[in-house]
């Protein structure tokens, strides 16, 4: 710090980080920058529709390889940070990334990576016109940073960003449905927003810090008087509206079907993974000494939870409400992992999360082919689409297998894992209610499958008709379209085949989140 | 609101308002003000401006696109916090310089520029808002 003559030296040793910074580690900012930076110059090249989709799908790349260089990084070195400004906590705003944090960042990314090629052609030009790329990219600054985060204001302000890009998102085709969509997902979501502020609020006044490394000292040393209980029912409300639980997920099906396709895989895939981390985070790494007061109250969610999804999911005729559906069902599985609680069941949990992610962005953009090809979501106006694509019949068919839990699919093993814990944990009604809802899933899924590709054409076709779809995707527009369905289909296989490596991912993260004496270590390593 | 007193007093106005936001974003680094103020009053200058003479003029005047104004602010101020990067210090740490211009000290620091960044985003993304409003009026 260059003190000149006249400015009265002051020991700023007390108070800011001194020593400096090894430059690799710099790399836990990369995704703040490059997300902002190229959301702003998007957001300047609006007038320029031909940029868009190449300069966003480059930052989508760089923040893929960023997000992948903080996980090596972390995998191999123990949890990173940095505080910014160079205030000590609780002045300065910390990032903390451990093991979990690291992972769900680099799968949000390739998610969004893979949704942004697909983007490039499956877009009408009103979508791309009004900023579909710039709005993808702040979403993704919100997304990121809040797995990157270590202090639990600046988790809110992200989650504001990543809920003001998705506003953006959901009205991009300036219809009279999605303005209806986007006016409940609003209303819900800042509803849910205030409840997590609240919380926040009553955190910082009893223990007098924001910081979740110290948040977690506190917590474990225990604060007299102070209202636990408010606050973890208030952020279980907060975060489980954001990740779409029972009671409080109406919200979903109500609006997710209403964006552009590409918008809807992004949503589907990663806003309510955020929303559950966020719960991982507050409820198994902040609050461990409230584990008694929440899990039945949690184990009552997630069946909730799994329950309505897969009746939701059975019970309606447009394809993507049934996809909303699901995604809540996916939402009840990582709940009940977070309920058990145990080693197993966390990594379940994750592990079931990164699955989630993957497939369901997957399935909404065969939503959006469906929709192209066969000019309609609703059930009974389509029909006959074999015929038309057996590509698309081919990955669809996979992605419901996968969303089925069937082998050899991701579905199949992160069902599994929460099985298991759930059994090991004496809970086999738990179990059974995962496994059952699972072949409800299987049910509505295949019901949505057998109608739109088998059936000969539009309810009421007889048998061994065919009739020919309405639709067609342009030729030049397949191999981007479709090869980005199959990207993602196939990573949903090769974890299936080969699931080691992301399992050791959930399991290095349930641990970290278990005890975060590392965690807390790297955060105020720098300290003492 | 076209009256006579109105437009005739409205360039001035304006003129005055920036100059004055311009000052509150400067003087904010270590007195109240800052650039989330200092772009507001900016912001509600052009708004005036609009209201007196419509929103062609405040387009044309401002040449820029507000939300491309914004864009820049951001780059701006997601910026200012790499110089510390590069100097081995966390993000966004306040590096300052005290160069002598025309014989006065001066000091800069890239906080300064990192309140320039908002002070932009505020007023692009204000102005946006407001001129869409007073076009809708119309």
């Amino acid at each position: 710090m260059a003190e000149s003559a006249g400015h009265a030296a002051v020991d700023v040793a007390s108070a800011m980080v001194t020593a400096p910074i090894a430059p690799l580690d710099a790399i836990i900012v990369a995704p703040t920058l490059i997300t902002l930076l190229f959301g702003a110059v998007l957001l300047m090249a609006r007038k320029r529709p031909e940029t868009q989709a190449p300069l966003g799908i480059a930052g989508l790349l760089l923040l893929t390889a960023a997000t992948a260089g903080i996980l090596a990084r972390v995998v191999t070195g123990g949890p990173l940070t940095m505080t910014m400004g160079s205030w000590l906590p609780p002045f300065g705003i910390t990032f903390a990334v451990d093991v979990l944090g690291a992972s769900f960042a680099l799968v949000s990314s390739v998610v969004a990576l893979v949704v942004g090629v697909f983007a490039s052609r499956g877009l009408r030009r009103v979508e791309s016109r009004y900023g579909f790329y710039p709005f993808l990219l702040l979403m993704m600054a919100g997304v990121c940073n809040a797995f990157l985060t270590g202090d639990i204001f600046n988790l809110y302000v992200w989650f504001e960003v990543m809920l003001i890009a998705s506003f953006g998102l959901i009205v991009l085709g300036n219809s009279k449905e999605q303005l209806d969509g986007a006016v409940r997902y609003a209303v819900l979501n800042l509803l849910a927003a205030a409840f997590f502020l609240t919380a926040t609020g009553y955190l910082y006044g009893a223990l007098g810090t924001l910081n979740m490394a110290e948040i977690a000292i506190k917590l474990r040393e225990g604060v007299p008087g102070m209202p636990v209980n408010t606050i973890t029912a208030l952020y279980i409300l907060g975060f489980g509206m954001k990740a779409a639980a029972f009671p409080v997920a109406f919200w979903l099906p109500a609006s997710y079907h209403t964006p552009s396709p590409s918008a809807g895989a992004v949503f589907a895939g990663l806003l309510t993974k955020v929303g559950a981390y966020a719960l991982l985070r507050t409820l198994i790494m902040l609050m461990p000494s409230e584990e008694a007061l929440y899990d039945t109250f949690l184990t009552a969610i997630a069946i909730g939870t799994m329950l309505l999804g897969s009746l939701g999911a059975m019970g309606h005729s447009d394809f993507r409400r049934i996809l909303g559906y699901l995604v809540i069902s996916g939402i009840g599985v990582i709940l009940a992992g977070l309920a058990i609680g145990t080693a197993e069941g966390l990594a379940g949990g994750i592990f079931y999360a990164f699955h989630s992610m993957i497939v369901m962005s997957a399935l909404y953009l065969a939503s959006g082919l469906i929709g192209q090809l066969g000019g309609s979501q609703d059930l009974r106006k389509l029909g006959g689409l074999y015929g038309a694509s057996p590509l698309l019949a081919g990955l669809t068919l996979t992605l419901v297998f996968s969303v089925s839990a069937l082998p050899p699919f991701s579905g199949f093993w992160a069902k599994i894992l929460v099985t298991e814990a759930a059994m090991v944990d004496g809970r086999w009604w738990l179990a059974g209610i995962v496994l059952g809802t699972g072949l409800l899933n299987a049910l509505a899924s295949g019901r949505a499958f057998t109608q739109i590709f088998w059936r000969g054409g539009p309810s009421g076709t007889p048998d061994g008709a065919e009739k020919s779809v309405p639709g067609e995707i342009p030729g030049e527009d397949r191999a981007v379209l479709f090869g980005s369905l199959a990207a993602l289909t196939l990573m949903s296989l090769v974890i299936g085949l080969w699931p080691s490596p992301l399992m050791r991912l959930a399991e290095a993260g349930a641990a970290g989140l278990l005890d975060p004496t590392l965690y807390i270590r790297a955060v105020f390593g720098g300290a003492s | 609101m076209s009256t006579v007193i109105f437009r005739a007093i409205a360039p001035y106005l304006t003129a005055l308002m920036v100059l004055f936001s311009v000052f509150v974003l400067l003087r904010g680094h270590n007195n109240p003000g800052g650039g989330f103020i200092g772009g507001l009053i900016a912001a509600s200058a052009f708004a005036i401006y609009g209201i007196a003479y419509g929103v062609p003029p405040v387009r044309r005047a401002l040449r820029f696109h507000p939300m491309g104004i914004a864009g820049f602010g951001l780059v701006v101020a997601t910026l200012a916090g790499v110089p510390s990067l590069i100097g081995g210090k966390p993000f966004l740490t306040a590096l300052w310089a005290y160069p002598k211009i025309f014989g006065m000290e001066v000091a800069i620091s890239t906080a300064t520029f990192f309140d320039i960044g908002v002070y932009l985003v505020v007023l692009g993304t204000i102005t946006s808002v407001a001129l869409s409003l007073e076009e809708r009026e119309r």
